[in-house]
């Protein structure tokens, strides 16, 4: 093998500096996020495994559905109805985006821009209407 | 082997000739069938029939006539109707007007009917402002140029929707919408919405936005806010246009109206008493 000398310890080099940030945590991903679940509501539009994974897309399905094919039927939840949407039915129960969306969404380093425009329940009530 | 030259010549020049005259018999068949068919839809039903004799769309195709002899004796009406909407939509109020968000909004008769100009008008139309929104056209011009198709007709009633999350903030739409309808924000409006409705999103710096026809409260079974804030004047009639037994037909049927810019040849579907 020719260049022994530069290629091994290049190869270490490389190695090392790729893994760096398994190593600097001392191989810990740290602590699992616990977001804050609703207080005395069990049950959610789908089963909490397939929230976990799919959230994103239902929202998704449901922006189109709203907006696109004028399909407003109302979901039920646990003998409740609620209008589909991310304001008008997940945070009528996640009340907390920070402690709730933001927990994992941090931890993930995700920023979803969905805040851009949709008012979190903190928001909304900065500026309320007082009768 | 009795295939001279001559004969091949022959036989080739003659399916050269049936393959150029294929595609213009096939061309005017099709033509004829295609205008008999027309012609058996062109059945002329009085009424019926948009403008310039085209056939007016089927379904459900909500609009709206303005009767501006009501907001010229009740001058606070408008004022309510237009407070009304920016309430339920989180519109908000710049202080500088070229950033101004209109959904509904104030102009003189000389901006709204400019075609309609002329040297003795009316009182009403010297000095009483008109309510103007987005026409929601059969024909929008404004969907033609949208990149992204964020503004769309929606086929089930015909309103002229925006779906935000696609604008891409290019402003065609606004360079092409005959009516000034759409409004860009320029910067991010949160700061200067009074109170969130929260029920409804605000919106983004970068985005376009206009009248949706409430949209969202017709799914619950209310009137446009505009509306129902001009409740029982009938200063504002909102309903099917395709429907003719709804109060918006007959108001029509009655009344003589006027729109804007027909020369436009959008189609809008707003009505205006003047």
């Amino acid at each position: 093998m020719y260049n022994k000398g530069t290629i091994i310890p290049g190869l270490v080099i490389f190695i090392v500096f790729v893994t760096f940030p398994l190593w600097y945590n001392g191989l810990n991903a740290g602590t699992v996020p616990k977001p804050d679940l609703p207080v005395g509501q069990k049950e959610c539009v789908a089963p909490v495994g397939e929230m976990r994974d799919n959230h994103m897309k239902l929202l998704n399905e449901w922006r189109d559905a709203v907006l696109r094919d004028n399909d407003r039927v109302n979901i039920k939840v646990g003998g409740k109805e609620y209008r589909k949407g991310l304001q008008l039915a997940c945070m009528q129960c996640h009340t907390d985006k920070e402690k709730f969306c933001d927990s994992c969404h941090t931890y993930a380093a995700v920023s979803p821009t969905c805040w851009d425009c949709h008012l979190t329940p903190a928001e909304a009530a900065t500026k309320k209407e007082t009768h | 082997m009795d295939n001279t030259r001559r004969k091949f010549l022959k036989i080739a020049g003659a399916a050269a000739l049936a393959g150029i005259g294929a595609p213009a018999i096939v061309k005017l068949t099709s033509h004829t069938a295609f205008a008999s068919e027309e012609a058996g839809h062109a059945v002329p039903v009085p009424g019926e029939t948009g403008v310039h004799g085209e056939a007016a769309s089927t379904g459900v195709r909500v609009g709206m006539v303005i009767d501006m002899r009501v907001f010229a004796v009740q001058p606070m009406l408008l004022d309510q109707a237009i407070a009304a909407c920016n309430k339920v939509h989180n519109i908000p109020h710049f202080p500088d007007r070229k950033n101004e968000i209109k959904w509904i909004w104030k102009a003189p008769y000389a901006n709204v009917f400019p075609e309609q100009e002329v040297l003795h008008k009316s009182e009403m139309a010297k000095t009483k402002p008109f309510a103007v929104l987005c026409n929601h056209c059969d024909n929008p011009s404004c969907v033609k140029a949208c990149p992204t198709k964020a503004t769309f007709v929606q086929p089930e009633n015909g309103i002229v929707a925006m779906d935000f999350h696609r604008c891409i903030g290019c402003r065609f739409c606004m360079a092409a919408c005959p009516y000034g309808a759409r409004s860009f924000n320029w910067q991010d409006p949160r700061p200067f919405i009074t109170n969130y409705n929260p029920d409804f999103p605000t919106r983004m710096r970068g985005v376009v936005e206009k009248c949706n026809f409430c949209g969202e409260r017709l799914a619950l079974g209310l009137e446009p806010a505009c509306v129902e804030a001009c409740s029982g004047t009938g200063a504002m009639v909102f309903g099917d246009l395709n429907d003719p037994d709804s109060e918006i037909r007959r108001v029509l049927d009655k009344e003589f109206t006027i729109q804007r810019n027909p020369a436009a040849g959008t189609k809008p579907s707003v009505y205006y008493i003047v």
